[in-house]
């Protein structure tokens, strides 16, 4: 098979284990992004991926070859670190020109690919300039520009966007997904941004605990998220408690709701509602009735606090269909069955 | 911190005790030295005030160009051979566990409170025929009979590397310890082994360090003259062996104070072209 896969990638760092028993297939040309709250485990798996720590257990397979025990300068990948790791007694021309220069290649074609390197990342005339007169965002060009040069079969980049201010990270995100889809290689990059993963990736991987929770393309993941964990760690959600008696009829926060199903034999579970599916409507007619305890303003968006029986519900609107609410008013929470997600308890 | 130029004399009060101190315990007996080195020296072993240059002049021979070169040659060859063998040992222990570091470092401290005597004792017995290391080989079945490995140039090398080892440790040591390691680590992602990461990445990117530890063993190793008399033959007597001589034996304060301002021009001299030679490689 062409691609990635690891096969029960296990890494133990005496009793404490940071990666546990990660399956995972990343097709050639796919642009995943892992992403987890910092110790999950990611940085451990990608640098496992790149050599640099061995698992403990499991395998790795790149196009059908396995690399478990493969050194790192063996993999022909490039990779991007989160200090970015450029040589500080080389310019920027000689940065790029490294994985050429330790592979022997003629000088003439080294000089060529550099430069078209520098015009890919938008370098170009940059080649002789040290590094350190460099700017944060031209810097990381430069690392990328580095990574590619030996037109890898894995490009791998440990939180590369994470020392720019946020107007350049956005605009890098788009850049780098623009390059990845124009060059057509495998990427692999662990991040702890959201929105960076949403923006970049083909496939999401969640992790946490050294596990990979749900691995899925970005909107499938927001909409239908694995678990609570999911639902919570992506974008903002209301997780609320539902029951369900003998019958098949369901209550949420105790108040009973038309319509919803929590599968067969299930008892108890977690719906997760986005803010933005949340309608307030008058009291009553089915609808959870609470009490607004705050709003919102944000201009663009607004953001309604309720309190249902103790539980707070956020709902968020547009202000052109700003809810008629005030503070400490009666409202009623309206759960669309399509757009609530139940998840095992 | 607010950073102004002192405008009152007092603002300058802080400098006042270490430029006392620069004054009184180095530029005064520098001073005194290159004056007496222009003094006449006195029969009876004592000299008089005077000016002239036949101090310098008795120094313009073989015999002495002879000595100047072999020192300068030994000094290089000490001040390689340390950073040879302690860039890339201060590497590895770099990267050790903090506790093993700890163990290395109070290891190599102690050497220094070794005195050169005690050293140099040390490594003649060593080198000995009777109780050196060869026995240990001819009982390994690596030599046939034990013999003395001195007086040889080698023991004097050796016993002077020995010496200024730790100190090279030391200097190197926070350099590399601040060394950035994901730099390694991205060079054997590019492709490189670890070996040719070291000498590809942590080496060049070290370069000034190590210039600067080459400059400061040099001048240790110049100035050392107890080690190559015992380990060494006549011929591979230093300058300061021949200072030490002139001054305290000879009773010639006027020469060796001659002798010892040529070897600090010297000195210098190389130090300079060594910066300057470093500051065209930066450029280059």
């Amino acid at each position: 098979m062409s691609g990635l896969a690891l096969n029960s990638v296990t890494k133990e760092f005496g009793t404490f284990t940071a990666v546990n028993n990660v399956e995972l297939t990343v097709p050639h040309g796919t642009f995943v992004c892992m992403l987890g709250p910092s110790g999950c485990g990611k940085t451990t798996l990608l640098r496992m991926i790149a050599g640099l720590d061995l698992p403990t257990g499991g395998g790795i397979r790149l196009d059908g070859e396995d690399i478990t025990r493969v050194p790192t300068h063996k993999r022909n990948l490039g990779m991007v670190f989160q200090s970015l790791a450029l040589f500080p007694h080389l310019t920027v021309g000689e940065n790029i020109a490294y994985p050429l220069r330790i592979r022997s290649a003629p000088k003439e074609d080294q000089k060529k690919r550099v430069d078209e390197l520098l015009s890919m990342v938008h370098l170009s005339g940059y080649a002789d300039r040290p590094v350190s007169k460099l700017s944060g965002g031209q810097r990381q060009r430069v690392a990328i520009a580095r990574a590619l040069a030996i037109s890898p079969k894995l490009f791998l980049l440990d939180e590369p966007l994470s020392a720019l201010d946020a107007k350049l990270r956005e605009a890098m995100q788009v850049e780098l997904r623009q390059l990845q889809q124009q060059l057509g290689i495998t990427t692999i990059v662990v991040t702890h941004d959201q929105r960076e993963a949403m923006t970049m990736a083909d496939t999401v991987v969640v992790m946490n605990g050294g596990e990979i929770r749900q691995a899925a393309s970005p909107i499938e993941i927001y909409r239908r998220p694995a678990d609570t964990f999911v639902a919570d760690f992506i974008g903002s959600t209301n997780l609320l408690e539902a029951e369900a008696d003998g019958t098949g009829r369901v209550s949420v926060l105790g108040q009973p709701v038309a319509g919803i199903s929590l599968g067969p034999n299930v008892r108890k579970a977690t719906l997760s509602i986005r803010p933005e599916d949340v309608h307030l409507t008058a009291p009553g007619n089915g609808a959870l009735s609470g009490t607004v305890t705050f709003v919102r303003d944000l201009g663009g968006t607004i953001e309604t606090f309720v309190d249902v029986a103790g539980h707070q519900v956020v709902a968020v609107s547009t202000p052109r269909a700003r809810p008629d609410v005030s503070v400490g008013q009666p409202v009623g929470v309206v759960l669309l069955p399509d757009v609530c997600v139940v998840l095992a308890k | 911190m607010r950073r102004e130029a002192p405008h009152r004399l007092a603002d300058y009060g802080p400098l006042f005790f270490p430029a006392m101190m620069l004054i009184v315990f180095f530029v005064v007996p520098f001073a005194t030295m290159i004056a007496v080195s222009f003094f006449q020296r006195q029969q009876g072993g004592f000299y008089v005030p005077a000016f002239e240059l036949a101090n310098y002049q008795r120094f313009l021979s073989l015999f002495f160009a002879n000595v100047l070169g072999f020192s300068l040659m030994l000094a290089i060859a000490v001040a390689v051979c340390c950073v040879v063998l302690a860039v890339p040992f201060t590497y590895l222990l770099t990267r050790m566990a903090r506790k093993v570091q700890v163990v290395w470092l109070v290891a190599l401290l102690s050497v220094l409170s070794l005195s050169e005597v005690i050293i140099g004792f040390a490594w003649s017995t060593l080198f000995s025929r009777t109780a050196g290391i060869t026995n240990l080989l001819v009982m390994a079945g690596l030599m046939s009979e034990a013999k003395a490995l001195l007086p040889s140039f080698g023991a004097v090398l050796t016993g002077m590397v020995y010496q200024a080892f730790p100190y090279t440790v030391l200097v190197l040591y926070p350099a590399l310890v601040r060394l950035d390691p994901t730099l390694t680590e991205a060079a054997r992602t590019l492709g490189a082994s670890p070996v040719k990461a070291f000498f590809t990445v942590v080496v060049p990117a070290l370069r000034n360090t190590i210039t600067a530890t080459l400059i400061m063993v040099f001048i240790f190793a110049l100035g050392s003259y107890l080690l190559p008399q015992i380990l060494g033959r006549p011929q591979h007597w230093t300058l300061s062996v021949l200072i030490t001589d002139q001054a305290i034996y000879q009773s010639n304060m006027p020469f060796a104070a001659a002798m010892a301002v040529f070897l600090v021009l010297v000195t210098l001299g190389l130090v300079a072209l060594t910066v300057i030679a470093g500051r065209k490689g930066e450029a280059a």
